[in-house]
């Protein structure tokens, strides 16, 4: 008895917490700021795009839009072409190259690639990749590296010797036996690693704010934080700038709910 | 076929983290000649920094905080939903859902939720009568880390939820089944079979978490308007050595203050093991 009112309890308090915060900001959206700050919990008075326009308007919305686009497919797709090569290295060479590869990518695990954000700001300065995407998206690849490995690698040990150990005797080379044997297999992981990757990247802030001052260059979350200081006082465009931010990760995740709890604890399940 | 991932972690992780070491001896503000001062950094951070002190009870404090609830609430709900089915599986989905979105997003969401005047939380307290628990929960020193911590087990617990029940979902059904003919009660059975066996989960959790809690630098920017709070109350290592780095110029200084950050980090992972680990151990 005592479980099951405790569950029931428990259970209902968290979802009230994420749920009553979800609404406010999407209902907080289509509303003025006195509705949101009055009624937050209501239905808006006129369902219109008024904030949605204004946002659009006033700011550079759409360009770091479309730069947080560019940067993250740019940063996954890369990312997931080379950590798969060096997963298939890992998991194929049992000699000491392997193992040397799979400890540097566990220090990296380990250790997060912020503690090297004095030296990191100081090279990229002079290499001129400050206010670069392409800066951006090696320091991108080079930090979800580790974890992507870590994941993938534990995938290519699954695919059992015999597969490999016969396209070896027909010959095939390494870069053969990876693109047409290992690949292909490790679909499923590499679809969950490309989810924890997207989100990652698109939702980063810390590379941004350390490597991005221009304002066209600004990716969604560093523009946003930018919004926090212009637009303090009004909450329904804090909120619109939050919608706009959020509903391609929204619309992803409704669809491909399994995928995106897979892709993102994959990094600690599979541990 | 990893020479491509190589190059790229050691030109910018592994050499960048050697060459951090050799900035923590300079005094430099990134542009004149920098300056060899030995480990002058280390010993002016140890006895003649306020901030770093109160910066490393901050950290300490955030973290353990953040592991102890997030860990706890994760285990409960995983407990409570372990079973799939449609209801289970909704409300997994519903509490999974923060961790999607950005910490900048998150922030802001609570950043209105805490506002003294027109936050909904405050709204709700003086709505059931409780006003005196209104708050100006981030613009305060004494409650503005704790309410920030509480947003950041709000954003993830979810995420360790699902860990978990991957991993209760393998605790084999007869362990449970012996249990109950013996007549243990549903609170044996946890910690008799549940906890120990979900041991091994427990300690990826908790390190998982920590090396996300020590990541709640976007949380802090964005909740505390890129300060660190009210009087430093919610400086933890990543925003101080940001702040270092940019409003003070001091690259060495911010490069000595990393080094205690990773050791930080290791210390707090490496108790965790011998406070739950040991025993546990293969």
């Amino acid at each position: 008895m005592i479980f099951k009112s405790t569950r029931i309890f428990a259970l209902i308090t968290f979802a009230a917490l994420i749920l009553v915060p979800s609404l406010i900001v999407v209902l907080g959206s289509f509303k003025t700021d006195a509705e949101v700050y009055n009624k937050p919990l209501s239905l808006p008075e006129n369902w219109n795009l008024d904030n949605y326009r204004r946002l659009l308007s006033e700011s550079d919305l759409e360009v770091s839009f479309r730069n947080s686009v560019l940067v993250t497919l740019a940063s996954v797709i890369l990312t997931l072409i080379l950590a798969s090569m060096a997963s298939f290295a890992i998991a194929r060479m049992i000699t000491i190259s392997g193992k040397v590869l799979a400890t540097l990518f566990a220090f990296g695990l380990a250790i997060p690639a912020q503690i090297n954000l004095v030296p990191i700001y100081y090279i990229f300065r002079d290499l001129g990749l400050t206010n670069s995407f392409f800066g951006l998206i090696l320091i991108n690849v080079t930090t979800t590296l580790p974890i992507s490995i870590f994941i993938l690698a534990a995938f290519f040990r699954e695919i059992s010797k015999e597969m490999y150990e016969a396209s070896e005797v027909d010959g095939a080379s390494p870069l053969r036996i990876y693109r047409s044997i290992a690949l292909p297999l490790s679909r499923p992981a590499m679809g969950a690693t490309a989810i924890f990757l997207f989100v990652i990247n698109w939702n980063d802030l810390l590379w941004p704010l350390l490597l991005i001052q221009q304002s066209e260059k600004k990716t969604l979350p560093l523009a946003m934080l930018a919004y926090r200081g212009e637009y303090f006082v009004s909450f329904s465009m804090l909120f619109t700038a939050v919608m706009v931010a959020s509903l391609p990760m929204v619309i992803m995740y409704l669809l491909m709910q399994r995928s995106f709890i897979a892709g993102l604890t994959a990094g600690a399940v599979k541990g | 076929m990893g020479a491509p991932a190589l190059l790229l972690f050691l030109s910018f992780y592994l050499y960048p983290a050697l060459q951090n070491l050799q900035f923590a001896t300079r005094r430099w503000d990134g542009i004149s000649e920098p300056e060899n001062v030995g480990f002058r950094n280390f010993t002016n951070l140890l006895t003649n920094d306020d901030l770093f002190y109160k910066t490393l009870g901050n950290n300490i404090e955030f973290t353990f905080l953040v592991v102890v609830f997030q860990t706890a609430l994760a285990l409960l709900f995983a407990v409570y939903l372990v079973k799939n089915t449609k209801t289970t599986i909704a409300l997994r989905t519903l509490y999974f859902f923060p961790t999607i979105l950005s910490s900048v997003s998150v922030g802001m969401i609570w950043l209105f939720l805490y506002d003294p005047n027109f936050g909904a939380l405050n709204l709700f307290f003086n709505g059931i009568g409780l006003p005196s628990f209104a708050l100006n929960w981030l613009g305060s020193e004494s409650s503005a880390l704790y309410a920030i911590a509480f947003t950041q087990v709000w954003f993830h617990t979810g995420q360790m939820m699902v860990v978990y029940i991957a991993g209760l979902q393998q605790i084999p059904k007869e362990l449970y089944e012996a249990a109950e003919v013996d007549g243990a009660s549903r609170w044996k059975q946890f910690t008799k079979v549940t906890w120990p066996m979900a041991m091994p989960t427990t300690l990826v959790v908790m390190a998982y978490t920590t090396i996300q809690s020590f990541r709640a630098f976007d949380l802090i920017m964005v909740m505390t308007a890129s300060t660190a709070g009210p009087n430093n109350s919610t400086s933890i290592f990543s925003t101080l050595v940001y702040f270092t780095l940019f409003n003070e110029l001091r690259l060495g200084y911010a490069a000595a203050q990393t080094i205690f950050m990773v050791l930080t980090l290791i210390l707090i992972t490496w108790l965790q093991r011998i406070a739950f680990g040991k025993r546990y151990e293969k």
